[in-house]
């Protein structure tokens, strides 16, 4: 019984960082889809959109939940803006020249923060107060539960965006072809800035979501999870929606249990390896689309 | 006239390389180097070794790798357990071993790396190289031969500047190597899969192979530099050999400008001397690095710089119609 | 053709200019290079004779190294205010007489982003600006990568916080702090044989050496002292999730754990120990003080006992007025770095007087001789291999305040 328990709490633990990863991946996953870059930034915004919280929380004493929108508007501006200086006068370049910019525009966002709030990590508590529930002998903490039902909304919600409406039409048409969309009429300049403002919007909750589950703000706090969520992106097909939820929520359960019961000091290694296997059977991911080369 | 061109040309570079040295020989030994200056000279050359191995596949391969740190951390503590061990032999031998087997442990963790992951592409390549990286790192780190997280210290010190004539000719003779190579039948055999990998394979290039090949050159010339890198430092931590590590190296190749050996070289020096010169700007350093790199590739790519380019074309060639 | 002769001869120049103009701007920065803020290699070009002191004696310039910027910049940037609040209390105090010589203190700091080959080249810029004595490393891993130099250079070279065993192994150098077995050792000792604890878990960070060091030698003592280590759990550095760790130690019996990392670390297990409704008090090494200013609930690490050289709320004549000098000039209180940097610097000054010279040579010989009353022991000297003589603190955290015993 005791074993089952804890197996069922790594799980939830790994449940939880997880459904973190998809929420960024999600956002890489978009960027892919439609620009075709990979957006080594990401993770920078998560950060970034931590300290907005952090400045209108405790700086400027605004109430949570206007907070909230509002951190979410400012970073999703952010990646707009960030698309628009850095990225788009790049369109046309190699790939990896826009992949050097991204990590760029990386750096200036983490130093540009450790310039204003300094190094130190600053200690933020929580805005969400919800008490643990205990099930039994489990015990599950209340942002853990917070996490699982935001990420859960937002997965669905960008789903139903991305095949119902005109304008999830439109991204759908420009990540098929460019070309063929804009003489169908798709403003793709506008297409691809939605695409950073969703992303970047995604990425505000994911960073708000990590700063009340970890409470301590510094400014590489993005790096990692960001690294992490572009493995779950790559994991589960890069460009695919539904790839990047299954990609975060298996590599956050993966890692998780791989922590718990193999070693902690190889479960890094572990994580890639699983990636590694899986591209190595199926080379573009769990659940991405197979692109015939044409000649 | 072609060959005779070619044939001034290698002597001019010839004539650079020695100059080059004799230059840092004369600065060093009249003492007019200040100490910083001085002990930057050998992480310059290998930074250059560097750029220029990873140079081979991303430049001419077309091929993104974001695990090329992890090669230069195999070389690098290979060398150093062989100079820690064999503390009988003599120096030269000793390092010269060193040197030989981290190479080649590289080179060998080049093969059974390169094989399974370079039937990906793109996007998915980089990735995959950055996850052995990091499984690389990982095990590293919890091996016990390799001193795990305090990693290996007290590593004889057999590349300082004092070294500089022997890491000076290595260093040249690797990247003769690589421009004789891209310069080659093979060279052009493996530019010509960067550009169109279908009709690579379809004139009967041995794509696979080629590929192969590229990727254990630069993992073995990785590996030697690391050892160099090793001897220079005299410790070793696995958590210096992370992904930011091979991301610095990409950073160079690709301000050298992409299949550009001349760049490449140009950037490893600049970026490996521009923090050192900023080093007095403390905080903001980092700032402005990031500021350069993003400015750098914009103009790269701006048609600003397409027309001063065409510019300068128009004006050249009106000359030769002189 | 011409196109590729100009880049290959472009190559040439850049790199030999590049050399060269480093060469001659550092020649220039005499021994009073810059004030105590730290002045930059250019600013040094200009001699800075007008300050105080210029008419009697001259300027002892120490070099700090640490981390200022990268993830370890909160510890550099310790040491480095620590330190110059205490070359500004000497300073206006009048300085140091060496015989009949004043010298006025004055620091330079550089950045090794807690690297080993930034560490090597901070160290020899220093040594371009002719520092005569070295307070640094802040890390361990960059300590060790500078100290074969000072030996070589045989400049006196005090290190606040480098705790890794090596870090003082050649005669020139010194250490402020308690190297990381020795910190195993007592808490382990403390724990077993004080708190009366036999089963013990253990979370440490392994892929830092002050945080294995510390664990390796307190698991054996803990062994030798007749308790037992339930769980050792391991994390990496940057890692924030410590729920699997906590969960695995969760399903054992264990009755306290035993966390030997930096207080940001720490902020984190027990923060996400007390959200899996666990309750086992903690035990914490040096890095953990600070742990108050980085939670956001006090309640979290309630209990919980750490060893630290320096107490901020200690009642003592010193403490209080470093502290209020600190807060003063920084906004923060400061932490065990910039104590065993304030430490550092009157080290130099009791070395410099009793050697009655400013030579690396005479005060390291005169440093097994000097005895301080620092911040962080009073009494405190040093044995001719490195080491500190001074007493551990225990500080146990209780109703949200750090008490000592």
């Amino acid at each position: 019984m005791n074993v089952l328990n804890s197996i069922i709490e790594q799980l939830i633990n790994g449940l939880r960082t997880g459904s973190i990863y998809a929420l960024i991946a999600l956002g890489y996953t978009m960027v892919y889809g439609i620009a075709k870059m990979i957006n080594f930034a990401h993770g920078d915004i998560i950060m970034v959109g931590a300290y907005i919280l952090y400045v209108f929380v405790s700086l400027l004493h605004i109430p949570a939940i206007p907070a909230v929108l509002l951190t979410t508007m400012a970073c999703a501006v952010l990646g707009v803006v960030i698309e628009k200086v850095a990225y788009k006068p790049l369109r046309k370049a190699q790939p990896l020249a826009v992949l050097i910019t991204a990590i760029g525009v990386s750096f200036f966002l983490q130093n540009i923060i450790q310039l204003i709030f300094g190094a130190t990590p600053i200690p933020f508590g929580s805005i969400i107060k919800i008490p643990a529930i205990t099930l039994g002998s489990i015990t599950i903490s209340g942002i853990t539960l917070v996490t699982l039902i935001v990420t859960t909304i937002c997965m669905v919600s960008l789903t139903l965006f991305i095949n119902k409406t005109k304008a999830g039409r439109a991204m759908r048409a420009v990540s098929e072809d460019k070309g063929a969309a804009e003489l169908m009429g798709i403003n793709v300049n506008g297409t691809i800035s939605l695409t950073f403002f969703i992303g970047s919007a995604l990425a505000a909750i994911a960073g708000i979501l990590f700063i009340c589950q970890y409470e301590a703000l510094k400014p590489t706090l993005g790096a990692l999870p960001g690294i992490k969520a572009f493995v779950a992106a790559v994991l589960g097909g890069i460009g695919s929606i539904p790839g990047a939820m299954l990609g975060g929520i298996l590599l956050g359960v993966i890692e998780s249990l791989s922590k718990a019961y193999i070693s902690t000091q190889l479960s890094d290694a572990i994580v890639f390896g699983v990636l590694v296997l899986v591209l190595l059977v199926k080379p573009t991911g769990l659940l991405g689309k197979q692109r015939k080369e044409k000649v | 006239m072609k060959n005779l061109i070619k044939n001034k040309n290698n002597i001019i570079i010839f004539a650079i390389t020695i100059a080059v040295y004799v230059l840092i020989m004369i600065l060093v030994n009249a003492g007019l180097l200040s100490r910083q200056m001085t002990s930057i000279i050998v992480p310059v050359c290998v930074n250059v070794m560097l750029a220029v191995s990873l140079c081979l596949i991303v430049g001419f391969l077309g091929e993104l790798t974001l695990g090329h740190a992890s090669f230069m951390s195999i070389g690098a503590y290979t060398g150093a357990l062989i100079t820690m061990n064999l503390t009988t032999l003599p120096v030269p031998v000793a390092f010269a071993i060193a040197i030989i087997a981290g190479g080649l442990v590289a080179g060998l963790f080049g093969i059974l790396i390169g094989v399974p992951v370079l039937r990906l592409k793109g996007d998915y390549l980089a990735i995959v190289t950055l996850g052995f990286g990091e499984i690389i790192k990982s095990i590293i780190n919890s091996l016990t031969v390799t001193g795990g997280a305090a990693g290996l210290s007290n590593i004889p010190k057999y590349s300082t500047y004092k070294q500089f004539t022997l890491i000076y000719i290595i260093m040249v003779l690797m990247i003769l190597l690589i421009a004789n190579l891209v310069n080659s039948r093979h060279g052009r055999a493996i530019s010509s899969i960067r550009d169109n990998y279908i009709a690579a394979e379809a004139t009967g290039i041995p794509v696979s192979r080629f590929k192969v090949t590229a990727f254990v050159i630069s993992a073995v010339f990785a590996g030697i530099a690391g050892v160099i890198y090793a001897h220079n430092v005299g410790i070793l931590k696995p958590g210096n050999f992370d992904y930011n590590k091979s991301i610095e190296i990409l950073v160079m190749v690709v301000l050298g400008g992409m299949g550009n050996i001349k760049g490449s070289i140009i950037a490893a020096v600049i970026l490996t001397l521009l923090p050192e010169v900023l080093r007095g700007l403390d905080d903001y350093r980092m700032l402005m690095y990031a500021v350069v790199l993003i400015a750098m590739m914009i103009f790269n790519n701006s048609a600003f710089k397409a027309r001063l380019l065409e510019k300068k074309n128009l004006k050249s060639s009106e000359k030769e119609v002189e | 053709m011409k196109k590729k002769f100009l880049s290959v001869l472009l190559v040439a120049a850049m790199t030999a200019s590049l050399l060269a103009g480093c060469g001659s701007t550092a020649d220039t920065g005499s021994a009073d290079a810059g004030a105590a803020d730290t002045a930059t290699a250019d600013a040094a070009s200009e001699p800075a004779t007008t300050e105080a002191g210029a008419s009697d004696g001259g300027t002892f310039l120490i070099g700090g190294i640490g981390p200022l910027t990268g993830a370890a910049a909160s510890y550099g940037l310790s040491v480095k205010q620590g330190a110059e609040v205490a070359i500004q209390e000497i300073n206006e105090a009048g300085g140091v007489k060496v015989g009949d010589v004043t010298y006025t203190f004055a620091m330079q700091f550089e950045d090794d982003q807690a690297t080993e080959d930034k560490a090597i080249q901070a160290y020899n810029t220093l040594m371009d600006q002719k520092i005569n004595a070295l307070l640094g490393t802040v890390t361990s891993g960059a300590c060790l990568a500078i100290v074969d130099l000072t030996a070589e250079d045989g400049i006196l070279q005090i290190t606040p916080s480098g705790s890794a065993q090596d870090c003082a192994k050649n005669p020139n150098a010194f250490r402020i702090c308690f190297t990381d077995p020795l910190q195993g050792v007592t808490m382990a000792d403390y724990a077993v044989k004080d708190l009366g604890y036999k089963k013990i878990a253990v979370i440490f960070n392994n892929s830092d050496e002050y945080s294995t060091g510390i664990k390796d030698a307190f698991e054996a003592q803990v062994a030798a002292n007749g308790g037992e280590i339930v769980a050792s759990e391991s994390f990496v550095k940057d890692d924030v999730d410590f729920n699997t760790q906590l969960t695995s130690i969760k399903g054992t019996d264990a009755e306290v754990i035993f966390v030997p990392a930096y207080y940001n670390d720490a902020n984190y297990i027990t923060k996400q120990a007390k959200d899996l409704g666990m309750s086992l008090p903690f035990l914490g090494s040096d890095g953990w003080d600070g742990v108050l200013g980085a939670v956001t609930d006090p309640t979290t690490v309630e209990g919980a006992v750490f060893l630290s050289p320096f107490f901020a709320a200690e009642d003592s004549e010193l403490v209080k007025n470093f502290v209020s000098a600190y807060e003063t000039a920084y906004g923060a209180t400061p932490d065990q770095f910039a104590a065993d940097a304030y430490d550092g610097v009157y080290v130099f000054k009791a070395a410099m007087e009793k050697a009655g010279s400013i030579e690396s040579a005479a005060m390291i010989e005169a440093m097994p001789q000097i005895t301080i009353d620092g911040l962080t022991g009073s009494g405190m000297s040093f044995t001719p291999e490195g080491e500190p003589n001074k007493g551990a603190k225990f500080i146990t955290i209780t109703n949200g305040e750090y008490t000592m015993k």
